[in-house]
């Protein structure tokens, strides 16, 4: 390309990103909705981590949080409802220098694009998938999704959502070949911070699941979590998250070694408290990103690799 | 003809005698799993290797493992040869090679035989402990003696049992035994290609290979009265054969393309089966998605992130990629798609042939969704198609449609040798930074063109979104906005029309029938329009590419002929049929379609039998049309 702008001259050491490199649209969600303090968070680790933005691409499905992309700067692609993951894939097999972070409804995850997220587990192709969780389809204004709770009131189950709520985080853990696995909340920043950092830093499919609040449609779903932080239970390890700086509010802790599978799907399984924290990590896991990478070939290559391939057609 | 010393012993009898003829039509018909078709393959490229015009198809039961020994579980091919070009699966079968009665019975009550038809035919049944078997046999034997086929017993499986203990395995090759003796094919060829098709396979399964090949062309010598003599015509040019999708899978590797999403259906897998072979070599992946939608939605982000990537499916496929599509429209994100048609709606036919796909492929998606749609009608089309898909897809920053088909996916067909070139292929992504203050659609207000910017370009970030967007990629719901990027997004279509070529008419340039037809079946409605001509019909043909956009001249094409009629592989209500009345008539796809462009009276012949059109009926259709035409109503 011919034309050059001044900034791309410079050697990439000499750049350095604030966070207005990152900043884009100013956010239209609901004042009080959880995605802005996700927003704040992931602005935070693009500037800590120093990540170009060209190099940077957030993909995300349809629905509130899905807007996600619209308000950074880096590279983003809104889709369609529940296709985030297959367009994710897409993205790292073909253009592995990326750095990509997908951003994923509870409707778009846990319903509609369930299937991809299964496989994406499974492929753990080295990326960070946000299910940012407010239990509710708010776009849509407030219809039953795979994670509200049961008897929670929504316009499609006006008598009280007929199920138990599908449990992410142990349908992630009972998939084959998951290798990283974290819960979180948006009312807790740091918390919030320091997991998306792990989940960034984690080589292979990051999995974490962002408990959010809608101050529209789920009203007083998370009032006691909020106001009792003590409620809380914060998975603590040195391999853990790591977060002092809840030292002095979140007292109430468990010791749990997040190599410990089994201990990590019980951990999730009883649902009679929130738990925080690293859930799995495992580095060892097979990365199908890595095992898909072909050579580079050159054009005279390929040409003639192409006539050794219609020689054994020739007539 | 390359003489091939056909290693008979001394107690040679009489000179068989030899029968000319200028082309045939041969079957090799199984139970699945006996190998038919692998003998139908080998005998097909050996031919075309020699110098014969071949075209070969695939019989195909729908099952992988149909019930053994019925009508319905024939599997095999047809090899029609002849000493000039072959461009389509002819009409009837002169010579058979069945494995037993009831496939033979299946070929036969669907009328593939000609009524003169040789037949080879195991006879192992005949004298079976079971006798179940013994009177389906006579049953059969009954069944067929009411045409004049010349049935001739030959006992494949006591001769195979000879060398090998397990018949069903090596069956095959000793009747590519029978029909090489016949035909004179040379070993030399056969024994390479033998050697290709076995090539993962140990050197002692080769041998016995071998073996069984030579003792099917010892039994032939030995007990057969005749040959036929097609006589070859060594290719003047450098020649390969090969059937669509793999000419399909070429086609990719030719154009550079590196990212392929699939998800298996058939019949298109076969393309991926191919590229999974060798794409890697090349520098591709090939990935096998969790689903249809998947398969596209990778394709998508592989594409909106570098080289202009694919996808391959069939009808239920496309159907469940449909909401991708429009996206892909929408986004501008260029996009190859290969649909390998088959018989729907549905699961319908899985492994039979139907041109159904048209009008899905031009309007499947909700919303105003333009995009190219191309359809290769011959081997040699496949790959090129793929190439030029690729490139339009990138100059328009479009979604463009291959309609292929079952008939095209099996056919095997020589042609010219490709001359590749390095312009065929997709450049190397360019991650410079865009130009300064470019935006994500920075239309070229007159043709509707723009750059993509692709992540890695500094400068050039932006959120792409599904949603009505304005030319730096934002979110606009306004009406003025929405009316000029939907105009845009058409206008390229417009733009690509005017590059196109009008298509040139085969036959005669003006007359009484214009026959129109896209897709695999040129070969056999030109050879109906030849038939036809030969009688003194005024019939023409011509045959499209693009079906979107339609080619121009079209309208002023059709103004020449007093009939235009197309020729599909579709369903449309036949006239007479109880109801139909020509204001509730439903027309054939392309009819549809070019009635609606041209405003032009186009009358449709077509048929969805779960198989390639005969050239003979389209024959019959012609003077049928023209007879009605001439008022003198057949």
């Amino acid at each position: 390309m011919t034309h050059c702008a001044i900034l791309p001259l410079l050697d990439d050491d000499e750049r350095e990103f604030a966070l207005g490199d990152y900043e884009g649209a100013t956010a239209r969600w609901c004042p009080g909705c959880g995605d802005h303090s996700i927003l704040t968070a992931v602005e935070k680790l693009l500037v800590a981590e120093q990540l170009k933005p060209e190099q940077t691409v957030f993909v995300s499905g349809i629905g509130c949080s899905s807007r996600f992309p619209h308000y950074l700067k880096t590279y983003g692609f809104h889709g369609l409802h529940g296709r985030a993951l297959p367009v994710a894939t897409g993205v790292k097999l073909h253009r592995p220098d990326l750095d990509v972070f997908v951003v994923m409804g509870d409707g778009d995850c846990c319903s509609i694009g369930a299937a991809h997220w299964i496989h994406a587990i499974r492929y753990n192709i080295h990326m960070v998938a946000m299910l940012l969780d407010n239990s509710i389809y708010g776009l849509t204004k407030k219809q039953t999704s795979p994670t509200t709770p049961q008897g929670f009131k929504t316009n499609t189950q006006p008598f009280g959502s007929f199920l138990p709520p599908l449990n992410p985080l142990s349908t992630t853990l009972g998939t084959t070949n998951v290798s990283f696995v974290a819960q979180t909340a948006e009312w807790v920043p740091a918390h919030l911070y320091a997991t998306l950092r792990a989940a960034y830093r984690h080589p292979g499919f990051s999995f974490v699941r962002i408990l959010q609040r809608c101050p529209m449609y789920t009203q007083g779903m998370y009032e006691e979590a909020v106001k009792n932080p003590g409620s809380i239970e914060l998975l603590m390890h040195d391999d853990g998250i790591v977060a002092p700086e809840l030292d002095k509010i979140y007292k109430t802790r468990a010791t749990h070694d997040p190599s410990d599978l089994d201990s990590a799907r019980r951990l999730a399984e009883d649902s009679t408290r929130i738990r925080l924290g690293l859930f799995y990590r495992n580095e060892a896991r097979a990365r199908y990103d890595l095992l898909r990478k072909p050579p580079k070939v050159t054009s005279s290559e390929r040409i003639a690799l192409l006539n050794q391939e219609l020689d054994h057609y020739a007539v | 003809m390359t003489a091939v010393a056909i290693p008979v012993g001394p107690e040679l009898r009489i000179a068989p005698s030899v029968l000319k003829r200028p082309e045939h039509t041969i079957e090799i018909v199984s139970d699945a799993g006996e190998g038919a078709q692998k003998c139908g393959q080998i005998f097909g490229a050996v031919s075309a290797k020699m110098g014969n015009g071949v075209w070969t198809v695939e019989i195909i039961p729908a099952e992988i493992q149909p019930p053994p020994r019925t009508a319905e579980g024939a599997s095999g091919n047809r090899i029609r040869f002849g000493t000039g070009p072959i461009t389509n699966w002819g009409d009837e079968t002169n010579l058979v090679v069945a494995f037993n009665e009831q496939v033979l019975l299946g070929r036969h009550r669907l009328g593939a035989l000609a009524s003169d038809a040789i037949v080879l035919l195991e006879n192992s049944w005949a004298s079976h402990t079971n006798p179940d078997i013994r009177a389906a046999w006579d049953k059969a034997r009954s069944e067929l003696a009411a045409q004049s086929y010349r049935i001739i017993e030959v006992p494949m499986e006591e001769q195979c049992l000879t060398i090998d203990e397990n018949p069903r395995k090596g069956k095959n090759m000793f009747a590519l035994g029978l029909l090489a003796y016949i035909y004179d094919r040379s070993l030399e060829r056969i024994e390479e290609q033998i050697a290709y098709a076995f090539r993962k396979k140990s050197e002692e399964v080769y041998q016995r290979n071998l073996g069984l090949l030579r003792l099917g062309m010892e039994w032939a010598a030995a007990n057969l009265d005749f040959r036929i003599e097609v006589p070859t015509n060594p290719p003047t040019e450098a020649l390969v054969v090969m059937n669509g999708n793999e000419a399909l899978g070429m086609g990719v590797l030719a154009s550079g393309m590196e990212f392929c999403a699939m998800y298996p259906i058939t019949p298109a897998t076969s393309v991926s089966h191919y590229l999974a072979e060798v794409f890697s070599k090349f520098g591709g992946i090939l990935h096998q998605g969790e689903d249809e939608i998947a398969a596209v939605g990778a394709a998508i982000g592989a594409s909106y992130s570098g080289k202009v990537a694919f996808t391959i499916t069939s009808g239920p496929g496309f159907a469940l990629k449909t909401e991708f599509i429009g996206f892909a429209v929408m986004t501008e994100i260029p996009l190859v798609i290969i649909d390998v048609q088959r018989g729907g709606p549905s699961t319908g036919l899985p492994t039979k042939v139907e041109q159904s796909d048209l009008l899905a492929a031009l309007f499947a998606e909700p919303g105003d969704a333009p995009r190219v749609v191309i359809a290769p009608a011959t081997i040699e089309e496949c790959f090129h198609a793929v190439i030029t898909a690729r490139q339009i897809a990138e100059t328009f920053r479009t979604v463009v449609i291959i309609l292929s088909d079952a008939n095209l996916s099996t056919g095997v067909q020589p042609f010219p040798r490709p001359q590749l070139k390095k312009e065929w292929l997709a450049p190397e992504l360019d991650l410079g930074p865009v130009k300064t203050g470019q935006r994500p659609y920075e239309w070229d207000a007159r043709m509707g063109t723009s750059p993509r910017s692709i992540p890695g370009q500094p400068g050039g970030m932006f959120t792409l979104t599904g949603l009505s967007h304005d030319e730096g990629s934002k979110v606009a719901y306004g009406a003025g906005v929405h009316q000029h990027a939907t105009a845009m997004r058409s206008r390229k279509l417009a733009v690509l029309q005017q590059t196109l070529l009008r298509p040139a008419i085969n036959g005669d340039q003006d007359g009484d029938l214009l026959v129109v037809g896209w897709g695999s079946t040129k070969g056999a409605i030109e050879e109906g329009v030849e038939r036809a001509r030969a009688e003194g019909i005024r019939a023409s043909s011509i045959h499209l590419t693009f079906l979107s956009p339609l080619q121009p001249g079209l309208k002023e094409i059709f103004s020449r002929f007093r009939k235009v009629m197309t020729v599909e592989i579709n369903y449309s209500d036949q006239p007479g049929d109880p109801f139909i009345t020509e204001e509730n008539r439903r027309r054939g796809q392309l009819a549809m379609l070019l009635r609606a462009q041209t405003l032009c009276d186009v009358d449709c012949w077509t048929r969805v039998p779960g198989e390639s059109l005969r050239p003979g009926f389209i024959h019959k259709a012609i003077r049928d049309a023209v007879l009605t035409l001439t008022g003198d109503r057949p």
